[in-house]
């Protein structure tokens, strides 16, 4: 590691610039919860680490115009919690990404961190996803746009594309009646990976439900969205059946190995009983906006 | 490769110096400054013995760069005492005993005190959750806890 170079460059362009021409041998740096460790263990050896922090627009969170969020994909879990009204909103996807490690992991981990790290169990992931959140990609060719779901290629893997950098999360305004949550099961209380991890983001009118969206979390090689439990779902009154047959679309989907923290049969059963959990603390959330 | 120069301030004083790229906060407070107060305990995240704050953040200076360091304003144990005279929790922790072999015990003041700063009323599973990053291998857990609560109810007295 003697030839190791770092650099804060001040602009997304000069950060794509580094980052295209070092053609691989660079890692970004956001929070480095993930790389420093990683770097620790050799599993990294980084030729060029790029702190993408001195860029505002990594940093910063805003408010669209059309009541949508836009949260800078080095923005830490606890500059999100400090945020006025985000939590607010989102609370489903801000407890997701405070779940992330302890209050000193929280100073620095970013959710953008976390998907690029590219963990079947990350937290942030399935939460985001059902939020229906889209990332802003910047790379050698301009700006991209795309879901988050469509990030996570494998295990430590994503369809980002050489030189590329995920600049930000969008998330879509929230109707009148929305409500989201997002659980795990670990085999602790806390600071600990998830053996599943199910978010639910949905809106109810007069007690129907007319969108919902479902993640689902450490039970494939990426994190999914699962639409056959979202589409269970939709246009039901939380109904035992509709929510019964939301918990199957999940068990169906879920392709999870076998580890120390939990078996295939566990996972895939805990999968629906999250699921339902999830469902009844999102429509709670969206009965009381 | 040369060395990066960077200019930050510790425990409110400015200082600068030259790290390595690869080289972590903590390499660089115990064994270029000298500051040795925090601890290594993992290495990795987990067990908190090297917390700082970074601008007020309490952060694990082993999870950081020393590079990241410039333009920030760093707090160590070190500057926790002002003097002679112990910050409240330090006091506290000697009089109710919260440390056994002491390792752990710089971090866990380190971030009680940023608790503090933000919550000066936390409750019993408040303190609990936000050390949950501190670990002490000693198990001293309760009289931590209840230091981090005693001194939180005298300090309220004293405001």
């Amino acid at each position: 590691m003697t030839d190791i170079r770092y650099l804060a460059p001040r602009t997304l362009e000069e950060a794509v610039g580094a980052f295209a021409a070092a053609a691989g041998a660079a890692r970004i740096l956001a929070g480095g919860t993930d790389l420093l460790v990683q770097m620790r263990a050799g599993s990294a050896r980084p030729g060029m680490i790029i702190d993408i922090k001195q860029i505002s627009e990594m940093t910063s969170i805003e408010e669209t115009a059309d009541g949508g969020f836009r949260i800078g994909a080095a923005v830490s879990g606890a500059v999100m919690a400090e945020h006025p009204r985000f939590g607010q909103v989102w609370p489903g996807v801000l407890e997701a990404v405070n779940l992330i490690g302890s209050t000193q992991v929280q100073g620095r981990a970013s959710a953008g961190g976390n998907l690029c790290n590219g963990s079947p169990a990350g937290d942030s992931v399935p939460a985001m996803i059902a939020a229906g959140a889209v990332v802003t990609i910047q790379g050698p060719n301009g700006r991209r746009q795309i879901p988050v779901e469509a990030v996570p290629a494998g295990p430590g893997r994503t369809t980002l594309t050489p030189g590329e950098i995920l600049v930000s999360f969008t998330l879509p305004p929230r109707p009148k009646g929305s409500g989201d949550a997002y659980l795990r099961m670990i085999p602790r209380t806390e600071m600990d990976i998830a053996v599943v991890g199910v978010g639910v983001s949905l809106t109810l009118e007069n007690g129907t439900v007319t969108a919902a969206r479902v993640g689902l979390g450490a039970v494939a090689p990426t994190v999914l969205l699962v639409a056959g439990a979202a589409n269970a779902l939709i246009g039901s009154k939380l109904d035992d059946a509709a929510v019964e047959a939301a918990a199957a679309a999940c068990r169906a989907a879920c392709r999870p190995i076998d580890d120390k923290r939990g078996t295939i049969v566990y996972r895939i059963k805990v999968a629906g009983v999250l699921l339902k959990r999830a469902t009844a603390i999102a429509a709670d959330r969206a009965g009381k906006v | 490769m040369a060395k990066l120069h960077v200019s930050t301030t510790i425990n409110g004083e400015p200082m600068e110096f030259l790290c390595e790229p690869h080289e972590s906060m903590l390499d660089l407070l115990r064994g270029v400054l000298g500051l040795t107060g925090s601890k290594e305990g993992c290495g990795s995240g987990d067990c908190g013995a090297c917390s700082i704050t970074l601008d007020d953040r309490l952060v694990c200076s082993c999870l950081m760069l020393a590079a990241e360091a410039e333009g920030k304003s760093i707090a160590t144990i070190e500057g926790m005492a002002q003097g002679e005279r112990l910050h409240p929790l330090q006091q506290k922790f000697l009089e109710m005993a919260a440390l056994q072999c002491g390792i752990c015990t710089p971090g866990v003041l380190i971030a009680a005190k940023s608790l503090l700063e933000r919550n000066p009323d936390p409750t019993e599973s408040e303190v609990r959750y936000w050390l949950a990053g501190n670990l002490c291998r000693c198990t001293g857990y309760d009289k931590i806890v209840r230091a981090v609560l005693e001194t939180a109810a005298e300090m309220r007295e004293s405001a």
